[in-house]
């Protein structure tokens, strides 16, 4: 992977604490899993940085490569991947997602 | 390119012997499907590992010639 696709993934993770790799903006999802990631977090009221990986090709493949994850959207909490769509819904709905945003003190709505 | 729903099944069941796999065609097009995947390889592993087997169960085709593929994995 090119570094500079590297340092720009590590200082997105790395400067916001709740980030999101999706494809289209928080405001615009391009795909339905984007889409259920974003209104999850956004049910929780949880602050967040959605990173649209459909404008930049390199970041979009880089991503990949760089969470060892062959999907989008990918959810990081604090440097750490969580996961893709699936995991995340699980966890939302039995109640894990709660457990991590307060495990790793971030702000959301109880 | 789209996949067969039997080809899905076949890789995966090749690299979890044991698994028990349903595998639903989601909008009939054979390119959005969801999986269902119980093994008893996936004790004591983390949910991203466990999907993680089944992505690589898929040797690379999950993102191209897959384009929607949702796994729920069982232990």
């Amino acid at each position: 992977m090119d570094q500079q696709v590297k340092d720009l993934i590590n200082n997105e993770i790395t400067n916001n604490e709740v980030c999101l790799f999706m494809k289209g903006t928080p405001d615009a999802p391009q795909c339905g899993f984007s889409m259920a990631i974003s209104n999850m977090l956004k049910i929780l009221e949880v602050t967040y940085k959605g990173v649209n990986v459909l404008e930049n090709q390199s970041l979009r493949e880089g991503i990949k490569e760089f969470s060892d994850w062959p999907t989008i959207p990918q959810l990081y909490i604090k440097n750490e991947f969580v996961g893709g769509c699936d995991i995340v819904k699980e966890m939302y709905e039995n109640g894990e997602l709660k457990k991590i945003l307060e495990n790793k003190q971030i702000k959301f709505k109880k | 390119m789209a996949m067969d729903l039997k080809e899905i099944e076949a890789l995966i069941k090749e690299a979890l012997p044991d698994a028990k796999v349903e595998i639903q065609d989601l909008a009939g097009d054979g390119n959005h499907y969801s999986a269902t995947v119980t093994s008893r390889e996936f004790l004591g592993k983390s949910k991203i590992e466990q999907h993680k087997i089944v992505y690589n169960s898929l040797k690379g085709k999950m993102g191209n010639e897959l384009h929607a593929l949702a796994i729920k994995t069982k232990e």
